[in-house]
């Protein structure tokens, strides 16, 4: 385990990435990614649990009895994403409103979990605080690009800027009706998946 | 890794319980004003919104000093002392869930699907001067998957809407999420409420309302897409303004008129 920091940062965005290539923290990226705003703003606070729980798991990871280590995990996920969503509810009052039961969900989001139980119980804290955020990057851009997709042509918008004008709004641009339900994520996440598979080949699993 | 102790695990679990406890408990308390006051704001904002009168430009709290908060029991339609219960702390929907300050709804008059009503509503009047020009009230109701919350804005004759905000609702986003959409909010301004009958006139239809015609003054297009929110929006009207709502309230509000003037 002798990665770099920088090593840590970047290979999971697209050679690594949480999503396409682990498959975890699908459902999130599901339920964020209608609009862009929202997509950024998980992706954000996904970052920053999963680094700040890597980081106090890796330095306590010795005085962690291993028989409960999955529940001290879990506890320290859960008190973070407490205070993220006290914070967001008291500096960013409309953004919580539209987020808050998704950032409830991210205690049970897999990639905190799986970063905290796959890597920061047996490396040093700053590579674990670094590969959290690598992580909570990969994760976000996957959910930009998703949600940048959904924005664009399910709602007609990019960041709430009106770029094609809805019909229902008095303009002509017709509203793909799929993009804008969360199972629209599947369909692109997969097309995400293929691409980073057929240009990294390594990604490919064997049969 | 070797667990020294068979204890060692309770000593572990017990002192992180106690520091995360501590820290949520912390943050909770600690941010407990911020939050109440963000929460303040965005109903502020949203009364503003139904009554036509929010800019974005200007602080929320200054537009607000124009508009008197009032509280009217449901059943007589007449104001409460503010000694009897105070506007800045009513809580209508926990007072809908107690026993005093509450009452259940029969299956047949709970159009709106609430299951409890309270028997006390804030009501928001703005004024000019001493006339009152629009009376802000707030209205909830199912629609397909959530309860919606909204503020109707009525004009001071008590049959014409000036406008409508919902501002709180679970419904699909982009079907029935569209009560949200302004273009849509819009086309409430000016419809009539009442009936020459008197009964609640006003519909949401399905599909197109009426261009012209008697019935053009009381029809608002339904969300396409969205059937069950449309009921959802077109029976929380009828309730609200029915004998269980806020028809009381006006009645009396028109009685009062004719005996002062």
């Amino acid at each position: 385990m002798a990665e770099s920091t920088r090593e840590l940062l970047t290979r999971s965005i697209f050679r690594r990435n949480p999503i396409a290539l682990l498959i975890l923290g699908i459902c999130s990226a599901l339920a964020v990614t209608g609009q862009m705003a929202t997509a950024v703003v998980m992706a954000i606070c996904v970052t920053l649990v999963t680094a700040f729980s890597s980081l106090t798991i890796s330095i306590v990871r010795f005085q962690i009895p291993s028989t409960v280590r999955i529940g001290i995990q879990i506890t320290v996920i859960a008190t973070l994403v407490i205070l993220v969503d006290q914070i967001l509810k008291a500096f960013y009052f409309d953004l919580a409103k539209q987020l808050s039961i998704y950032v409830g969900l991210i205690i049970t989001n897999c990639i905190v979990m799986g970063r905290a139980e796959g890597f920061a119980m047996s490396n040093p804290p700053v590579a674990s605080f670094m590969d959290g955020i690598g992580n909570g990057l990969g994760y976000g851009f996957i959910l930009i690009v998703v949600s940048f997709i959904r924005e664009l042509f399910g709602s007609g918008s990019v960041f709430g800027i009106e770029i094609l004008p809805l019909t229902t709004s008095g303009g002509w641009y017709v509203r793909n009706g799929l993009l804008i339900l969360p199972a629209s994520a599947f369909f692109l996440i997969a097309l995400i998946i293929w691409v980073l598979r057929t240009v990294d080949p390594s990604q490919q699993e064997k049969d | 890794m070797a667990d020294a102790s068979p204890l060692k695990p309770f000593y572990s679990v017990l002192v992180l319980a106690f520091v995360c406890s501590a820290l949520v408990a912390g943050a909770v308390v600690g941010l407990q004003p911020l939050q109440e006051a963000n929460r303040q704001l965005d109903r502020k904002k949203n009364i503003l919104s139904a009554a036509g009168l929010y800019r974005e430009d200007q602080p929320i709290d200054r537009l607000f000093a124009g508009i008197e908060t009032r509280i009217v029991e449901l059943a007589t339609g007449r104001y409460v002392p503010e000694d009897r219960l105070a506007p800045e702390s009513y809580n209508q929907l926990k007072a809908a869930l107690s026993t005093e300050l509450g009452r259940s709804l029969d299956a047949a008059a709970d159009l709106a699907r609430l299951r409890r009503l309270e028997k006390y509503s804030l009501v928001y009047l703005v004024k000019q001067g001493e006339t009152v020009q629009q009376y802000i009230l707030p209205v909830r109701g199912k629609g397909l998957w959530s309860t919606m919350f909204a503020y109707v804005a009525v004009d001071a004759d008590l049959n014409r809407i000036r406008g409508v905000a919902f501002y709180e609702h679970g419904e699909t986003p982009g079907l029935g999420g569209e009560v949200e959409n302004s273009h849509w909010q819009r086309l409430w301004q000016g419809k009539r409420i009442y009936a020459d009958s008197g009964e609640v006139g006003i519909r949401v239809v399905k599909g197109k309302a009426a261009e012209d015609g008697a019935q053009a003054a009381y029809e608002i297009d339904g969300l396409s897409g969205a059937s069950l929110t449309t009921q959802g929006v077109d029976r929380l009207l009828h309730f609200w303004f029915g004998d269980d709502g806020f028809k009381p309230f006006f009645k009396q509000l028109r009685q009062e008129d004719t005996s002062n003037g």
